[in-house]
């Protein structure tokens, strides 16, 4: 519609006129994020603090960003309170349990979902996702009753039975799964693949960002469920860091420098777990995304 | 049997039994444990909502018909029947925590895709509060938002004078819990949207620059149409999570003060574990999911006026 020229003349002039506004609304964007940064922070760079802080100097006016004298003891004193290690052990072997059974029967079941078709199928979908919305605190007092006459009551099994079958981990690997061409369905089966071996083969390696995110997600979801260690476990050599933090605050009330300790300890795992795992998390979602 | 069944539908071809075998060897490994673990005791509880029990042996359950429900509805209103406090709290709190998230986590994703330094630390930062434990986390702010807290004094600089520890607040306890869902649910939704983010062709971005289109009508005509499956996606997952809070408000102020921060699961929780009042509990269980129900019928009916996939 236009001729080549002017289009191209107003283009150069529009580049050059850019160039310097670039790089201020570049400095204005990462300014904001590092005050975004800031907030998103913040507590737990008051955590740190008032966890090296007398209990007395915790709430103080004027408040101190920083301690006057740096109580490291503080970190030592905690163990001696309540039995930390055991609860980070029971944990552990929950958290990874669980985030390990999610990853295999999702991913697993999610295939049929979105790559097969079946008699069935929809209907069965739709009482996966009916189940998502499902408040656990629904049905929990049925399934209490029903894992109590399993024997599983005060055992860790009753926490890796209950949060190893995921409707969320299969909703979510479907969604992932989705997004993967069909084509490459079709091509190896034309090429005399099984369902299990496209599954193993193909789909599985594809969706690996998509496992990184389910495992992030489950494994984060198990370190810090409150209510299922809560009801399900009475004995304290079986309890889980939530529970066990919740007991030390009840216990400790007013010590609020040790309370800040422990919590900031119970950060200590899954934040590990976290930063190593972030790298593929991300780099995964960049590559291809909830669409794919 | 077999006859009649053949002639409603098309019978299974070979393959088609075949294949069907091989999905559902693909989905025993869940579907078993989900039926035994979730939707027996979903089917279970629904029943519950007809029956009285206390949770002593199973002989002393009788059938009570809609007596929970009539009992839950009676003098039904939303200053002071437990129900309607609980509901309004609920929506109250669903109302603001599920626009402030949707709008932080697209901020921040719209922000981090456009920074190209550190653009890695940054998600790492703005990801941690979600990943951070639940008891730590809400303490942590509890303890912030005290009377000679340093939120109080931070906004005693602007000018803005709260004398109060927040959890304790009529007027600021439920912010409290907001403030923390937000500040959670920002970098998670985050995640989901960065992932939209990079789904939208760089052609299309190309394109509206050649035709000269400013950033605002790119972010309009461009990016907010291509996100909305993800919107979707967000807006259901985030409605559902907001009915269903529960953590936040029995670690930072276990519904109070009085009943300002009681939700619909909290009293589930009062009734089942400190009433027995397991029939009640479980009325008061399935009113909440047919509510999340509804909410989310909705969500896929009006799906189509709003959500385009490519």
């Amino acid at each position: 519609m236009q001729s080549i020229l002017p289009d191209n003349a107003s283009k150069i002039k529009h580049t050059k006129k850019a160039a310097p506004l670039k790089i201020i609304g570049s400095i204005i964007l990462h300014a904001a994020l590092i005050a975004l940064s800031i907030v998103a922070l913040l507590p737990f760079f008051w955590m740190i603090s008032s966890s090296l802080k007398l209990d007395n100097e915790v709430f103080r006016y004027p408040m101190r960003w920083l301690p006057t004298v740096y109580h490291w003891e503080n970190y030592r004193v905690i163990w001696t309170r309540v039995t930390l290690g055991t609860y980070f052990r029971n944990t552990a072997i929950v958290a990874v349990t669980v985030t390990f059974m999610q990853i295999l029967t999702s991913s697993f079941a999610a295939y049929a979902f979105a790559k097969m078709r079946f008699r069935g199928r929809d209907t069965l979908f739709l009482a996966y996702v009916a189940t998502i919305a499902v408040p656990w605190q629904v049905y929990m007092v049925p399934q209490f009753i029903m894992m109590r006459k399993a024997g599983l009551y005060d055992t860790l099994w009753a926490l890796i039975v209950l949060q190893s079958f995921s409707a969320f981990g299969v909703f979510l690997m479907r969604q992932f799964y989705l997004g993967i061409p069909n084509d490459l369905n079709e091509a190896a089966r034309i090429d005399g693949l099984s369902e299990y071996g496209i599954w193993a083969r193909i789909i599985l390696p594809l969706a690996a960002p998509a496992v990184a995110t389910l495992c992030i997600f489950t494994f984060v979801t198990t370190w810090n469920d409150y209510m299922g260690p809560l009801i399900y476990l009475t004995k304290d050599e079986n309890k889980t860091i939530q529970v066990g933090l919740r007991r030390f605050i009840q216990q400790y009330t007013s010590d609020y420098h040790l309370i800040m300790a422990a919590s900031l300890v119970s950060l200590v795992p899954v934040g590990a777990v976290f930063l190593f795992l972030q790298r593929y998390f991300i780099e995964g979602i960049a590559t291809t995304g909830i669409k794919g | 049997m077999i006859n009649a069944a053949a002639a409603k539908r098309p019978r299974m071809s070979k393959l088609e039994k075949r294949n069907t075998l091989i999905a559902y060897s693909f989905l025993a490994p869940n579907l078993i444990g989900f039926a035994l673990i979730t939707m027996v005791p979903v089917i279970f509880s629904i029943m519950l909502g007809f029956l009285k029990w206390n949770g002593g042996a199973l002989n002393t359950i009788t059938w009570a018909g809609l007596d929970n429900f009539r009992e839950l509805f009676k003098r039904f209103d939303f200053t002071r029947n437990d129900l309607g406090v609980t509901l309004k709290n609920t929506v109250f709190y669903a109302l603001f925590t599920v626009p402030l998230s949707i709008a932080c986590s697209l901020t921040l994703a719209l922000a981090l895709n456009k920074a190209a330094r550190a653009a890695k630390a940054f998600r790492v930062i703005f990801f941690f509060p979600y990943v951070a434990s639940m008891v730590a986390v809400c303490v942590c702010w509890n303890f912030m938002l005290m009377k000679l807290g340093p939120v109080n004094q931070l906004l005693a600089h602007v000018g803005i004078n709260v004398n109060v520890s927040w959890t304790q607040s009529r007027a600021y306890a439920i912010w409290a819990i907001i403030i923390v869902s937000v500040w959670r649910n920002a970098g998670y939704y985050m995640v989901m949207y960065l992932a939209g983010l990079q789904g939208v062709p760089a052609e299309l971005y190309e394109a509206a620059t050649v035709d000269g289109a400013t950033a605002w009508q790119k972010f309009r005509k461009i990016t907010l149409p291509m996100l909305t499956p993800t919107t979707f996606f967000v807006s259901i997952m985030l409605t559902i999570g907001c009915f269903k809070i529960f953590d936040v408000v029995q670690i930072m102020t276990e519904g109070g003060p009085g009943r300002a921060t009681k939700m619909l699961v909290n009293y589930i929780y009062q009734l089942s574990f400190t009433e027995l009042k397991y029939g009640q509990a479980s009325a008061v269980a399935m009113a909440l999911f047919l509510i999340v129900l509804a909410v989310t019928l909705v969500q896929f009916t009006i799906e189509k006026k709003w959500v385009n996939y490519m």
